[in-house]
């Protein structure tokens, strides 16, 4: 079986596709339900804005498939505005429900601090994660966003700063989600995926 | 926790080969991007620019098959630009395998491209490109590889196109450019203390003292260079040992 990586239509997707192949993954684009519900796992990534995205996972209808698959226990990873996409709402788009998987709301990065926070920053672990295995606590991964979830979100595993503690790892049984690129984390972020690629051999 | 200063090799490109100019004129070869890629990724470098610097036509159409070969090189994040005009541009350079698109010539003749780039691929993917003259007290952005001058003052601008969705500026100062007399920390400073988006000094760096400069008195978020890494004057790692034994924030590979 397959890891399939959700395609809705923009976004950073060759980029993860490559960085999934060199590690031996076998992964399909997935554009609509059918293939989540043969895939083994699912890897949501995503750049851009909150609103563009939700909209275009509910016109492929990959919406109810996507929570469908959360409640059945499917492995599935977000990243960065794939992890955004797993919460209720984003005040990047007020009024647009997200996947609904964690009842918080993303935040907008406050005026005080950079914003977009881009480049390379560090975690907090908070407890044992399963992603960030074999990984010196001193690690740095690649950022890229002007929202975040703030680091109170329950399930949150490691976090990050800038303007307030935000989720930068979340893991809920089969569902693990990344504010960073792993795919762009150089041989970190590689292990992250490693972990993960394992994680649902 | 702080942001680690980001180091960026810079790759000009002129129909596929790894060019470098000297005060944005008289072009030397220095090589395959691909292969050039590959070493930088290798070595530390936090992010990869590569410009499109071709005069020609031909030049222009292979440099998204470039970026395509070059992105398979990488698995730190790829700015790429030259030359983008529009939109569909912009997309075309994203869907090759960048992650964020530098403008500069057609920013400035209409302000608005930077915001439709911002609106479909998010601030973090706009990069604009500001190449900058010192003019008494102030400076002047130029456009087109440095060749006109613009009127406008490099500060008021910087302002706006951040008003308008640009997530990063990438800063040159033409003055200095392939002189090897080290940043101009002063423009650096004056720039990233008005915006607040993360600036990218370029243009002079020469020792592994003028980046530790840039990074302190010139208060840049990242650094970038040419000549002094590909011809491997300077080793990414070197340079980034030497930082952070002087205390600046920097990504030390494994």
């Amino acid at each position: 079986m397959k890891i399939a990586i959700v395609d809705y239509g923009a976004g950073n997707l060759p980029s993860v596709e490559r960085a999934l192949a060199k590690l031996g993954a076998d992964t399909e684009r997935a554009v609509d339900p059918e293939q989540l519900w043969s895939a083994k796992a699912i890897v949501l990534p995503g750049v851009g804005h909150f609103g563009a995205f939700v909209e275009g996972l509910r016109e492929r209808d990959l919406t109810s498939s996507l929570r469908a698959a959360f409640d059945l226990g499917k492995p599935i990873l977000g990243i960065c505005l794939g992890l955004q996409a797993m919460f209720a709402a984003s005040e990047e788009a007020p009024g647009e429900p997200g996947l609904e998987f964690f009842p918080e709301e993303v935040r907008a990065l406050p005026t005080d601090v950079k914003s977009p926070h881009i480049g390379w920053n560090r975690l907090r672990r908070m407890c044992k994660s399963k992603l960030l295995r074999g990984i010196p606590d001193d690690a740095y991964f690649y950022f890229a966003h002007s929202y975040a979830a703030p680091a109170s979100a329950q399930f949150t595993v490691a976090a990050c700063d800038h303007g307030f503690p935000f989720a930068a790892v979340i893991e809920r049984d089969h569902l693990a989600a990344v504010q960073f690129h792993p795919e762009k984390s150089g041989e970190t972020g590689a292990q992250v995926l490693r972990n993960f690629v394992e994680s649902v051999q | 926790m702080m942001l680690a200063r980001r180091i960026i090799p810079c790759l000009d490109v002129d129909a596929g080969r790894v060019v470098k100019g000297i005060e944005f004129e008289g072009l030397r070869d220095m090589g395959n991007p691909a292969d050039l890629a590959a070493r930088y990724n290798c070595e530390g470098a936090d992010e990869l620019v590569m410009l499109d610097i071709s005069a020609t036509f031909e030049g222009r159409a292979t440099f998204l098959e470039t970026i395509r070969r070059v992105a398979e090189q990488l698995n730190i994040p790829l700015t790429a630009g030259g030359g983008i005009r529009t939109m569909e541009d912009g997309r075309a350079v994203l869907r090759a395998g960048a992650d964020k698109v530098t403008v500069n010539t057609a920013a400035v003749k209409r302000p608005e491209l930077l915001s439709e780039l911002a609106q479909q691929f998010g601030a973090q993917a706009v990069v604009l490109s500001i190449d900058v003259k010192r003019k008494g007290n102030s400076w002047e952005p130029y456009t087109r590889g440095g060749r006109d001058a613009t009127g406008m003052d490099a500060t008021e601008w910087a302002a706006e196109s951040v008003s308008r969705g640009a997530g990063e500026i990438l800063l040159t100062s033409i003055d200095r450019d392939g002189t090897c007399s080290g940043f101009d920390c002063e423009l650096t400073a004056k720039i990233a203390s008005t915006v607040a988006v993360p600036v990218i000094a370029s243009g002079g760096a020469s020792t592994f003292e003028d980046f530790r400069a840039v990074f302190t008195d010139g208060r840049a978020d990242a650094a970038l260079a040419a000549s002094i890494f590909h011809t491997a004057t300077h080793s990414i790692g070197a340079l980034k040992k030497f930082l952070a034994e002087r205390g600046v924030p920097v990504r030390l590979s494994r």
